[in-house]
């Protein structure tokens, strides 16, 4: 993967005077400090991060933590004070008003948290909008626009009035109309929190559908971590203007940067989060194929277990043998082939915890994780699947 | 305790101003008169070349239109009226006057209401002067409108204008303020340059607010018309003015009620036209 936005030590300070407010910062004071003493608002103090080509990058933070500050740096609506923002390697804080005329209109779009609609314009006058201004002829522009709004699911809806569609259809429109330049990068400022949360998951949804097809780098702001960890790749967490933590949810999940964090976290169901891979063992005991029952309860009584795991020479998962069943057949002189038990539940190592749950409920064996080829990875006890769900105390 | 015994004559340089003006800017003058009278008496020769049953339709139309049908039915009785109070010739050169200096008054007054909302400084500089303009008793700036142009309509087109202008101006820069701050980052966001992010976004988007200061600076010109006839401007306030000077009461009443009612055709259609824009600029939200 390449890097396509390099976020250098940026901050952004809002005052008459901003340069002189750095030193204070660096000294250590307070954002409040700053405000009540010099009148000057930090807005993003030292933001050093990269994000990578495709992926969806998600800032978090309570408002007031200056994600929205940063998110409006990467299109320069705010400029940076101090620090220097590469994209595709160009820093774009030294363009001029005609590349960053270019750069706005051909590589970069933004959805807004009240979609920022033109309600004077219909809704296929405001899709067209970005084409518009790059003056793309009217018949194109209008057959792109009407692609997108396609797109989008709003086929047919070309000629009403913003204010004639529900919130969840505005923000349909604002999506379109930023998808119609076709931007490299999408930024979305809280893009599904004037929603209502029905709506906010099918958008949620289909978001993440149109990333299949489209592949943009997306940076997306929000203040609901569950939100985050759903749509994110990664996840940056601010706090006070700064960047506190930066990595994929489950990273976050798992080791929390500070208290902070794991205050935020607490409220995050984990079941969400958390994958097969990250709660799966390796099995202690497995046994083959060719291997007779005497070797099964063995392994078995060797390691205290009352099932373990039966594969071929290529570790292809074939079944399971209980010792019960294990010792009655020694009895019979019978084979594995003839004991074994060939279902058993299996999981990807990307499955959610919350689709776990109804497995590890019905079977009375563990869960076993197996890739395409059906061949075993991991295994999960009933018991993991539920101790996943508990926040681990960070002590 | 008396003032002490200090004098200023601020009134004295002002008028050594006018002076200077009306010594160096003849031509500017003589320009701006020449226009003006132009086109007022080219309106108020078009009006009156309409038949008057035309004159009736027309209003009615409008009124149908822009409000309802019995509004439309009302507004042509009223004009009619003021027919049979043998006005109609009077009521055409106000309406002239009206006319050239509301289209005046939009011509100076929204490229100043713009400048002031995209510069912080401009709208400082200009807000006292609006306040001025609105505030100063109107006699006072007809002594020197009267310096630079002879007795008649003209003088009364600039009072009026002066008198007349501030609300379009201030409606127009409250209009293009109050733009939704998201929608001008998103016109930003595209990469919209000044011009377009005017034209395309600014400016639509504050439409209704620029209606509303057009309907004001309307019904105010309409105000006017008594005081422009002290310099000389003809119509329904040389009416007035007369039934003053003779204390004659009917003549007061007609050709004051014909004001009324003019007042109320143009008010009623304007804010109709305003309503129109309105409709798909409401609550985006």
């Amino acid at each position: 993967m390449t890097t396509k936005i390099k976020v250098d030590h940026v901050s952004k300070i809002f005052g008459p005077k901003p340069k002189t407010v750095i030193p204070m910062i660096e000294d250590g004071m307070s954002k409040d400090e700053i405000l009540e003493k010099t009148g000057h608002t930090v807005g993003v103090y030292d933001a050093s991060f990269d994000i990578q080509e495709g992926e969806i990058f998600v800032i978090m933070g309570l408002s007031g933590s200056g994600k929205s500050t940063l998110i409006r740096c990467f299109n320069l609506l705010n400029k940076p004070t101090t620090g220097a923002i590469y994209v595709d390697d160009e820093n774009i804080v030294e363009y001029n008003t005609q590349a960053l005329k270019q750069f706005r209109q051909n590589k970069i779009a933004m959805v807004f948290q009240h979609f920022g609609l033109f309600s004077h314009r219909t809704v296929l006058g405001n899709v067209e909008y970005g084409l518009e201004i790059r003056g793309v002829p009217k018949e194109e522009r209008e057959k792109i626009a009407r692609e997108n709004l396609e797109v989008v699911g709003l086929k047919g809806w070309e000629d009403k009035y913003p204010d004639e569609l529900s919130g969840g259809m505005q923000q349909r429109v604002g999506l379109a109309r930023a998808l119609a330049n076709d931007p490299d990068i999408l930024l979305m400022d809280e893009p599904f929190s004037a929603l209502d949360p029905l709506i906010r998951r099918e958008m949620q949804l289909e978001l993440l559908d149109i990333q299949e097809r489209l592949k943009k780098t997306i940076v997306f702001i929000t203040h609901d971590i569950n939100e985050a960890f759903k749509i994110g790749d990664r996840v940056a967490v601010m706090k006070d203007g700064k960047v506190v933590q930066v990595g994929t949810p489950e990273e976050i999940l798992e080791k929390p940067a500070n208290d902070y964090i794991s205050e935020f976290i607490k409220d995050i169901d984990r079941s969400k989060v958390l994958q097969a891979e990250s709660i799966m063992i390796k099995p202690n005991a497995l046994v083959s194929l060719k291997d007779g029952l005497k070797v099964a309860v063995k392994e078995m009584e060797e390691n205290g277990l009352s099932s373990v795991f039966v594969v071929d020479r290529q570790r292809h998962l074939q079944g399971i043998v209980t010792i019960d069943d294990a010792i009655n057949g020694i009895k019979q002189k019978k084979t594995i082939q003839d004991v074994i038990k060939p279902d058993v539940s299996v999981a990807d190592r990307s499955e959610y915890i919350q689709d776990l749950i109804p497995k590890a409920l019905e079977s009375r064996f563990p869960i076993a994780v197996v890739n395409d080829d059906n061949r075993l990875e991991g295994i999960i006890l009933r018991v993991h699947v539920l101790s996943s769900l508990a926040a681990e105390d960070t002590d | 305790m008396d003032f002490p015994d200090i004098t200023t004559t601020i009134g004295d340089y002002v008028k050594a101003f006018i002076d200077f003006l009306d010594e160096n800017l003849e031509p500017f003058f003589d320009f701006i008169f020449l226009i003006s009278s132009r086109s007022i008496n080219g309106f108020e020769q078009f009006l009156l070349y309409i038949p008057w049953w035309v004159f009736l339709l027309l209003i009615f139309l409008l009124g149908w239109r822009f409000k309802s049908p019995f509004s439309g039915v009302l507004y042509a009785a009223f004009i009619f009226l003021v027919g049979t109070f043998g006005m109609w010739e009077e009521m055409m050169t106000t309406l002239s006057i009206v006319l050239v200096s509301v289209l005046a008054s939009l011509i100076i007054g929204i490229p100043t209401g713009i400048l002031m909302a995209l510069s912080k400084g401009f709208s400082v500089v200009m807000r006292p002067i609006l306040d001025a303009m609105q505030t100063m008793p109107s006699f006072v700036y007809l002594i020197p409108v009267i310096f630079f142009f002879p007795i008649g309509n003209i003088p009364a087109v600039i009072a009026t204008i002066i008198y007349a202008v501030p609300p379009v101006i201030r409606l127009t820069e409250l209009g293009i303020r109050n733009v939704d701050q998201e929608v001008i980052e998103s016109a930003e966001s595209f990469g919209s340059s000044r011009m377009q992010m005017l034209v395309k976004v600014q400016l639509p988007q504050a439409l209704s607010t620029i209606m509303a200061g057009i309907n004001q600076t309307t019904m105010m010109a309409l105000a006017m018309a008594v005081i422009g006839s002290m310099v000389g401007a003809e119509g329904l306030g040389k009416q007035v003015l007369i039934a003053i000077n003779h204390i004659d009461i009917s003549l007061g009443f007609e050709a004051g009620i014909s004001i009324v009612f003019l007042a109320i055709i143009i008010d009623r259609v304007t804010a109709g036209i305003a309503e129109r824009f309105q409709a798909h600029r409401g609550n985006v939200s």
